[in-house]
């Protein structure tokens, strides 16, 4: 019990001091001094949180319900384009063809009118829901048939595959009304405040990882409680649940949309930061370079998957300045070597260190245990 | 048959490929009983527990359960949440849950998502779960991930899980398989304990165990009954002798 609280302590203190730390670094400290942080590190740190909610998102349904999902970059797309939507409209007449009515790509391809599902994106308090609202609509679609047809295993991680993919297709295309393989970009503010502005990156940062924070408190939240015990029972033994009179669907459902709209609230936030979406935020290999993440930091301790995602995109930045032809044959060799010599992850190894010195029996504690608990899952589907 | 029937199979019929598993399976289980089911392999003995409990859907037949609830419209969880408990021949319990987790999950309840999420923990449910973790004697081992525990644990485990499901009956399968002569003869007593307050009904091969049992016993032979009655009576059937030696 007191390790989990110490590790929720250390996860939270960590992502919202280092973000304060590193804010303040930037705005308080001139441009000459040794301990100034530039601002393109401060939109890397913003980028790497974003990753971070995705990973989050992974991990709640893979971690803790078992299903191992190949296409959840498709709902960080999804609420990603939903924010873009609104930039778009933020820009107004401010555009290259100057049209008070429609953005630049619509005039583009001739349009004369906004299409029906664009309307409402120009208020801000109606674009931030819908981030996290058409994702759970498209995960609770799909969840729904999913789930309820008994789906699961590698024929769900295809499928989800299968999704992403299919959307990816349909977002290139120019009359869908979202930019085609451009997507949006030349955003100009966000609710007026213009994202060239120094202290907006360090500001957009900051409530990344406030949000990030929260997500991992209320997923956090929701594993402890008899609904989190129900869904590892799931992971680990679906059909004598249903014996019990559980309906693994139902349950798999609510962890499935939840976890969709984390993902589409953390692609709200990358792409302000970023500054474009576009199409290829679908493409598959997004969402399995995810999955590694998870697997690094330490499947089914949401702490890990936090941590491998900022730690594994550390290492793709300095190794695609660096090598860029070597990262493909890395991130593919990190996820072998995790595999085999490290199914507990980054935090499985701390894990193992601690254990010793902590009392044995009270070790046991339920918080501590889901850690340990999937690793060793994991471990014993490496070995079958 | 209404009134005093617990369990009435009708007629009921289940073919793979053309094979019939169960073959015009007609069976009545009374408030209280305790029944043995014993047959040679491929009898239809798991199968008939898969059609009681929603998991195989007969071609033809009714399961009708207490009045008039007709189980082949029904799916595993709505026919758990009426009062059938099952124990699967080899157990199955939630590896990486705890002792205490296992039994609170089993615990007769509300079943929604919704109402897992917010759940407390009230006074009764911990009063009823220490009851049950004496019962099974696992007091000592209530916060170990059930993963930890042996072979004979396991089995005791999901017995408590399924007393704490509070059923109006329990199938259960081969629950001896594997087991010493002692744990044997426990484990009898353990359902003639159980059977004091609901409905069982056991499926074994094991003839001594079902002899102390003292229950009423039904041989199944190619998908159908072909005798019921006590355990001599069985044993001196020409029929059963048949059908267990080879013709």
């Amino acid at each position: 019990m007191i390790r989990f609280e110490r590790l929720t302590v250390i996860t939270l203190g960590c992502i919202l001091g280092s973000a304060v730390l590193l804010a303040a670094l930037n705005l308080l400290t001139p441009a000459a001094s040794a301990i100034h942080v530039p601002n393109f590190v401060i939109s890397l740190v913003g980028k790497y949180l974003c990753y971070a909610i995705l990973a989050l998102a992974i991990d709640l349904v893979w971690g803790y319900a078992g299903i191992l999902t190949l296409g959840h970059a498709a709902f960080f797309a999804l609420g990603g384009y939903c924010m873009g939507m609104y930039l778009m409209r933020e820009i107004g007449a401010r555009g290259v063809y100057a049209n008070p009515l429609l953005p630049d790509f619509m005039v583009f391809i001739g349009w004369k009118e906004l299409p029906w599902y664009w309307h409402g994106f120009s208020h801000f308090w109606f674009a931030l829901p819908m981030t996290m609202l058409a994702p759970a609509a498209l995960a609770f679609a799909f969840g729904w048939f999913a789930f309820r047809s008994r789906v699961s295993g590698v024929y769900l991680s295809i499928i989800t595959q299968a999704l992403t993919y299919a959307l990816m297709l349909a977002f290139f295309r120019n009359d869908m009304g979202f930019g085609g393989n451009n997507g949006m970009t030349d955003f100009k503010d966000i609710l007026g405040i213009p994202l060239n502005r120094e202290a907006t990156a360090a500001g957009l940062m900051l409530i990344t990882a406030a949000v990030l924070a929260a997500a991992f408190l209320l997923a956090r939240a929701m594993i402890r409680s008899r609904f989190g015990k129900v869904l590892v029972a799931v992971r680990d033994a679906e059909s004598r649940t249903r014996f019990l009179g559980y309906r693994p669907e139902s349950y798999k459902l609510v962890v499935w949309v939840v976890s969709a709209m984390i993902a589409g609230i953390g692609g709200a936030l990358y792409v302000p930061q970023i500054g474009i979406i576009n199409p290829s935020e679908f493409a598959p290999g997004n969402s399995i370079e995810a999955v590694i993440w998870v697997a690094v930091g330490g499947r089914g301790t949401l702490a890990g998957a936090i941590l491998g995602a900022i730690l594994v995109n550390l290492g793709k930045t300095w190794l695609t300045s660096a090598l860029p032809e070597v990262w493909l044959f890395a991130i593919g060799g990190l996820f072998i070597v995790v595999t085999l010599f490290m199914p507990r992850g980054i935090i499985g190894l701390f894990a193992a260190h601690a254990a010793p010195k902590a009392a044995a029996p009270s070790d046991a504690a339920p918080g501590a245990a889901p850690g340990a608990a999937a690793a060793r899952s994991v471990a014993r589907e490496a070995a079958g | 048959m209404t009134g005093n029937t617990l369990l009435y199979l009708d007629g009921v019929t289940v073919s793979f490929d053309g094979f019939k598993a169960l073959n015009e399976l007609s069976l009545v289980l009374e408030p209280g009983e305790m029944r043995a089911v014993i047959g040679p392999n491929g009898a239809g003995k798991t199968t008939m527990m898969d059609v009681i409990t929603g998991r195989t859907r007969p071609d033809t037949g009714r399961v009708v359960f207490g009045d008039a609830t007709d189980l082949t419209r029904l799916d595993e969880p709505a026919i758990a949440r009426l009062g059938i408990g099952r124990k699967f021949q080899r157990p199955t319990v939630f590896e990486h849950l705890s002792v205490y987790d296992n039994l609170l999950l089993s615990l007769a309840g509300d079943r929604n998502p919704r109402f897992a999420l917010w759940a407390k923990e009230t006074p009764r449910e911990r009063a009823r779960l220490g009851e049950l973790l004496a019962t099974i004697r696992l007091g000592d081992d209530r916060e170990r991930p059930a993963a930890d525990l042996s072979h004979g644990q396991k089995q005791w485990l999901e017995i408590g899980m399924l007393l704490a499901q509070e059923p109006r009956l329990l199938l259960v399968d081969e629950p001896v398989a594997g087991m010493s002569d002692a744990e044997t003869a426990e484990t009898a007593d353990l359902l003639r304990e159980i059977n004091r307050t609901r409905s069982v009904v056991v499926v074994e091969h094991d003839m001594a165990f079902v002899r102390a049992l003292g229950a009423k016993v039904t041989v199944l032979h190619e998908g159908t009954v072909l005798v019921e009655g006590s355990i001599d009576t069985i044993q001196n059937d020409e029929r059963v002798i048949e059908v267990y030696l080879g013709r």
